[in-house]
């Protein structure tokens, strides 16, 4: 039931793996929960935020790289709170070198606190400049499919379009855009942010997105883990329901008993 | 007599170090010796491996981070 039948694996940058769930580990309780959740989550890509390390306070304190391990998670750190490219940028360099020159990174620029809205100004600055650094450049961008376009031509490894507002998950809030943005795109999409329910995970699979990343709709479920372990199933059921097809839709009934043999 | 002291400015904060201390001995005397952390100095990295052998000197900003959760 863990396999989708004659799928391929994910594949973004040259790395391929088995799970199409990207979680992140922001908003949990304690990093027991957080490490729970995510190993009911499946999820092999993990989120991680940057921050200046607090001095002098707690010096024990367990690390979340502690916590979850670089060899058996594959480490996403994240550009969260950067509200322009030069900040983003910076606090790739410092990923890179806090995680020993591993070069994959999730590039946002946010705009606007209220919406968290990205910049896609700032986005493509700071994209570009990654690129020519060297980074591998999986970016969370608008559902704007001209800005997707441009943000895989500059040579993002993955384009991430929201499908709702960070942390409200309001669920696939314009499927026709993703749609476009899927149809055209030449590099992997995944929708992140905006997911708040199993069945929004399965829809954006549903739509043909190559995999999710979330993080609220999980952490803030009233049962995290058991919610994690929901959404590894319905990235697969969303998974193997696109590559079986769905029947077209009808505005009339079709019986599915036969009429022959009907009693009188 | 005192050995001369310099100030830096250590993740946004004034922080007094003896002059001519390293990157290695600033993250000794932080209790972060062997923790996965990163550096910057002056808006450039510190690779770990240039850690001792980096001086710091008067005015310099540091930034020390560490990953924490995120999404």
């Amino acid at each position: 039931m863990s396999n989708v039948r004659s799928d391929k694996p994910f594949t973004v940058a040259g790395r391929t793996f088995q799970s199409r769930l990207l979680v992140g580990t922001g908003k949990y309780t304690d990093m027991e929960q957080t490490r729970l959740a995510i190993e009911a989550s499946g999820a092999e890509i993990v989120t991680v935020a940057v921050r200046r390390t607090n001095l002098g306070q707690n010096p024990g304190e367990p690390n979340l790289l502690d916590v979850l391990p670089p060899d058996r998670y594959t480490i996403l750190p994240n550009t969260a709170g950067c509200y322009d490219a030069i900040e983003a940028v910076r606090t790739c360099r410092l990923a890179r070198e806090l995680l020993d020159g591993h070069n994959l990174v999730k590039l946002e620029v946010l705009a606007d606190q209220k919406t968290l809205f990205p910049n896609v100004i700032e986005t493509l600055k700071a994209a570009e400049t990654l690129v020519r650094d060297g980074f591998d450049v999986m970016v969370y961008t608008s559902d704007d499919p001209i800005i997707a376009r441009q943000l895989a031509e500059i040579g993002c490894c993955a384009v991430m379009p929201l499908a709702g507002l960070i942390g409200t998950g309001l669920g696939i809030c314009n499927p026709y855009n993703l749609q476009i943005i899927l149809e055209e795109s030449k590099v992997p999409v995944l929708v992140d942010a905006g997911v708040g329910t199993a069945s929004d995970a399965t829809i954006a699979m549903e739509l043909g997105c190559e995999a999710v990343l979330m993080n609220s709709a999980i952490a803030h479920a009233q049962h995290p883990v058991l919610m994690a372990e929901a959404m590894k199933h319905a990235i697969l059921a969303g998974r193997m329901a696109y590559l079986a097809g769905r029947m077209p839709k009808k505005l009339y009934a079709s019986a599915s008993s036969p009429l022959d043999g009907l009693i009188k | 007599m005192a050995a001369p002291r310099m100030r830096i400015q250590l993740n946004g904060e004034s922080f007094e170090l003896p002059d001519g201390e390293t990157v290695a001995g600033l993250l000794t005397r932080l209790d972060l010796t062997g923790r996965r952390v990163a550096v910057e100095l002056n808006l450039d990295i510190v690779q770990r491996s240039q850690h001792v052998a980096t001086t710091l000197t008067e005015g310099d900003q540091v930034e020390v981070v560490h990953a924490i959760g995120g999404g």
